[in-house]
């Protein structure tokens, strides 16, 4: 067994059929953390090794009937957990202790999974490469000088070095699936209201979505069955019934009408080679049997500005619980990064000038809305790539954020829009890995995760694991 | 040189819901030891989330129909910000430019004779808005081992609060004070809340601003206001709020006839003064910085929802008092003061329902009105049997009770004048001479019932 190509299926089989135990899974995973979390970040806090084995012991003893049984996970440290410390990826919350679960972290919990620790990542979410955690940045593990991507930064890394088979994480803007896509990994950004809220510390309320990380799609669509649906703690979940989304992955994709955005291709920004990678996948699924057209969302120029008027306004409301009076830690400990997305929100805010810069911003996301609402009356997906450059080098981007916030162009529009997205992996340039971005029409998972299935066992990038 | 108040009022109401605004922690919390009802969502812990409470949502509807005003079919909630330790999400939820209800109206008349003033008030008072948002925490300033601390109690950290605004249409005290006593009746009435002003579940934000008044002919209102008002906040009795505005009305004109204009402020009554201290001036004034929550969706009403809401309003005061008047021959007083409250008025019906021919509904009314009547222990049954036995004691006929009443009043005018003034122990030398004349046939109550009644008349 090697845990680096092991999967949740492949795992679940190992222990129906003896082949190893829950105990063998942790304590490789253990190893792993051992071996590669001092260079490479990933985790912020590690449950001692004494409760997580007595807790894989406990599973091996008894049987493996749950849907996650003995599956060792890591949450990305937003997910608040009872008794486990929460840091938000900033100096902040360092000493902070939750005292009761998220939605989803009980849903995982219940389903046998085993929480092995919590993931590095940009403070607050607040960051598209990891470089803006308060600790110390998470490092690709196919590049060690270059990013991970973020903000889900240690959750991604902590997947492709092995310290886990899964890892949750949270998608305001991309937080998901560029970390996914620059570590050659399948991240899901669900339908805004799919996944419950509760308990996930806030960073723009009406964008934020909980999601996944994983080697495979099917692993990603078992983890979002369990923790999708309705829950009574968020309002803003939908009724919808949730699909079992890992049984209805095969087939091929013939009668499937995929939509280019022509906006998206037409960027100049866009490395050649991420492009060429993105083209052979394309063809790939017209040999697979789809019908590919040319779409358009004309409204993609000005999406980054809505975004980033919106997303700050809420942040600059969800700090503010922060104020030095709770949590232990004092404003002043607030990275460069949350004080200016603070700022920027107040200032979006403030009277006299909500018309032009809120209001203005919530008319534009109406517009966005409607473009993809248009698109998905002609096509079943859209694909275009995650990030339009491969993982860049640490420090290259950090001195200048608008070139930090425009690597997630083609991601943030979906947040915008509110409907789900997956990245999956399309090939690799040199050693570094491209990811693709198959979006879907609102509580479309189901849709999107076979077109992505489908992809991936024809192609199989998974495979080819970290070199390290 | 002349001024009159304009006065609009803000009002709080605590609402009775059993559980909080966003959570499921208790709502009552008066009285109740520190932090022992609290939850992750009214603490306001990192990723917990709000969850509308249905039934106040619906109350604050109820409210917003029974006091005439148009339900908005499309509401929201909004965020209000700022900055405050009992305050525990640096934002408090509450409702902006889509209140639950607009533009309602309160009729105002006193009774002069319950309300014993000289001035008889008969107006509109128009309502702004009825919107529903969660209350703070409180903070208790104590000493702890010898240090001076601030301490957060969240027990009351997301109840449920209306916040009922009036335009400012009040051009005295004693405007606001009917107003204030009549909302808190209809409150009562609705049984959506104690509004016990003692117990902080209703409190009085008056804005008070002083108004030239021009000439003696332009008697019509104008629609210019001054351009400043004051603000006092959370009043907590009736009492403290007639002193507040009487305070200001008192310091505002004295600036004014003095050439100076006062400021736009926010002041705080000081009971033990009894004088209002100005807190924050206008350009102090918070940027709340508000904007939709957005981890509520926002709320849709049908109209048969609506109509469903509105069924429940039942009979409010002042109907219930007119049919009083009409359907049983009670006076104006008599109906006004059985109708006090909800449960009173329910008593008296419940009573004549069970009464036999012999005993006069008037009787009943008296003995209601008069008798104090524990109506929690006295059951109707109970009451009527009380009143056979006393009138068994009675072997005064009607006709010679009303001779000797007369008699007394014809002899000892000034005694009842004294007592129409105020004067309750002239009263108590009436009732004197009328046992005096009864001699023995009828007891001091029934006699004092009488006296009170005939001089009223």
């Amino acid at each position: 067994m090697d845990i680096k190509e092991l999967t949740i299926q492949s795992a679940l089989e190992g222990f129906q059929k003896k082949k190893f135990t829950v105990v063998d899974v942790v304590r490789a995973c253990l190893a792993n953390i051992q071996k590669y979390n001092d260079d490479y970040h990933a985790l912020l806090t590690v449950v001692d090794e004494k409760t997580l084995l007595c807790q894989a012991e406990k599973i091996d003893k008894t049987d493996y009937s749950l849907p996650l049984s003995g599956i060792p996970i890591v949450l990305k440290d937003l997910f608040t957990t009872t008794g486990l410390r929460t840091t938000a990826g900033s100096k902040v919350l360092e000493h902070y202790t939750p005292v009761y679960d998220a939605t989803v972290v009980a849903r995982l919990k219940a389903a046998g999974a085993i929480i092995i620790g919590k993931a590095n990542q940009d403070a607050w979410g607040h960051g598209s490469s990891g470089e803006n955690t308060d600790y110390i940045p998470a490092k690709n593990p196919y590049d060690p000088s270059r990013v991970p991507g973020g903000s889900s930064s240690g959750s991604a890394v902590a997947v492709a070095l092995g310290m886990c088979l899964a890892s949750t994480g949270t998608d305001t803007g991309s937080s998901v699936r560029g970390p996914a896509a620059f570590c050659n990994l399948v991240g899901l950004k669900p339908t805004y209201g799919r996944v419950s809220r509760y308990g996930i510390i806030a960073m723009a309320s009406s964008f934020d979505t909980i999601g996944h990380i994983t080697k495979t799609v099917y692993d990603n669509a078992l983890m979002c069955e369990i923790t999708a649906g309705k829950d009574a703690y968020d309002a803003t979940t939908g009724d919808q019934q949730v699909p079992t989304y890992s049984q209805g992955l095969d087939g091929t994709l013939r009668g499937k009408t995929i939509g280019l955005p022509k906006e998206y291709f037409e960027l100049k920004g866009m490395d050649p080679r991420v492009r060429d990678a993105t083209q052979a996948a394309i063809k790939k699924m017209e040999d697979l049997g789809a019908r590919v057209i040319e779409v358009s969302l004309p409204h993609t120029t000005v999406a980054m500005a809505c975004y980033y008027i919106l997303v700050p306004s809420e942040v600059s409301s969800n700090l503010a619980r922060f104020d030095g009076v709770r949590f232990g830690c004092g404003r002043e400990t607030f990275g460069l990064e949350a004080k200016r997305r603070v700022m920027i929100g107040t200032y979006a805010l403030s009277s006299g000038y909500y018309d032009a810069y809120y209001q203005t911003a919530a008319k534009i996301r109406t517009l966005i809305k409607k473009d993809f609402d248009d698109v998905f009356t002609k096509v079943d997906a859209i694909v275009a790539p995650s990030s339009p450059t491969l993982p860049f080098t640490i420090g290259e981007r950090s001195s200048d954020p608008v070139a930090m916030y425009l690597s997630d162009i083609f991601m943030c529009p979906v947040n915008i829009s509110g409907v789900p997205a997956v990245n999956v992996p399309c090939g690799f340039v040199g050693d570094l890995p491209v990811g693709l971005q198959i979006i879907g029409p609102q509580f479309g998972e189901q849709n999107i995760y076979q077109i992505a299935s489908v992809y991936e066992k024809a192609t199989e990038w998974y495979k080819r694991t970290t070199p390290v | 040189m002349n001024y009159e108040p304009i006065i609009g009022i803000e009002v709080h109401v605590e609402l009775g819901t059993a559980s909080k605004m966003f959570c499921g922690c208790p709502a009552d919390h008066f009285g109740k030891e520190p932090n022992t009802q609290t939850c992750p969502v009214c603490l306001g812990l990192p990723g917990a989330l709000p969850v509308p409470n249905k039934k106040a949502v619906e109350w604050t509807i109820l409210l917003g129909l029974a006091l005439g005003c148009t339900i908005n079919e499309e509401s929201k909630f909004d965020r209000k910000h700022y900055f405050y330790p009992d305050l525990p999400k640096g934002y408090q939820i509450s409702q902006y430019d889509q209140p639950l209800a607009i533009g309602g109206s309160l009729e105002l008349s006193n009774n002069p004779i319950i309300q014993s003033s000289n001035n008889p008030i008969k107006k509109k008072i128009r309502i702004r808005r009825v919107h529903l948002e969660e209350d703070t925490g409180k903070l208790q300033h104590a000493v702890v081992d010898g240090q001076r601390v601030s301490l957060v109690d969240f027990n009351r950290s997301g109840v449920a609060l209306v916040e009922i605004v009036t335009e400012p249409d009040f051009r005295s005290v004693e405007e606001v004070d009917l107003f204030t006593k009549k909302l808190q009746q209809i409150v009562r009435y609705l049984r959506i809340s104690s509004a016990d002003m003692e117990k902080g579940s209703m409190r009085i934000e008056p804005s008070i601003s002083m108004r030239k008044v021009e000439s003696r002919k332009s008697k019509v209102e104008s629609g210019e206001y001054p351009n400043y008002r004051v603000e006092i906040k959370n009043i907590n009795s009736f009492k403290f709020a007639r002193k507040a505005i009487e305070y200001e009305i008192i310091r505002q004109t004295e600036m004014l006839v003095h050439g100076d204009t006062p400021t736009q402020q926010t002041r705080g009554y000081v009971e033990a003064k009894g004088v209002t201290v100005a807190q924050r001036e206008k350009e102090e004034a918070h940027d709340y910085r508000y904007f939709p929550e957005p981890d509520i969706p926002p709320m849709r009403w049908e109209s048969s929802q609506l109509s469903a809401i509105s069924r429940q309003i039942g009979e409010l005061p002042d109907a219930k008092m007119k049919r009083f008047i009409t359907a049983y021959g009670l006076s104006a007083y008599d109906a006004g003061l059985l109708v006090e409250t909800k449960e009173r008025a329910e008593y008296f019906e419940q009573v004549i329902r069970q009464k036999s021919a012999v005993i006069s509904l008037k009787t009943i009314a008296n003995w209601i009105i008069n008798k104090k009547v524990d109506i929690e222990k006295t059951s109707p049954a109970q009451l009527l049997e009380q009143i056979v036995e006393s009138t068994v004691v009675s072997a005064i006929t009607d006709s010679e009770m009303e001779t000797i009443i007369k008699q007394v009043l014809l002899d000892n005018v000034k005694a009842a004048e004294d007592y129409k003034n105020g004067k309750a122990q002239a009263l108590m030398f009436l009732v004197g001479q009328a046992m005096r004349l009864a001699k023995g046939k009828s007891t001091a109550e029934i006699l004092k019932i009488n006296i009170i009644e005939t001089i009223k008349i």
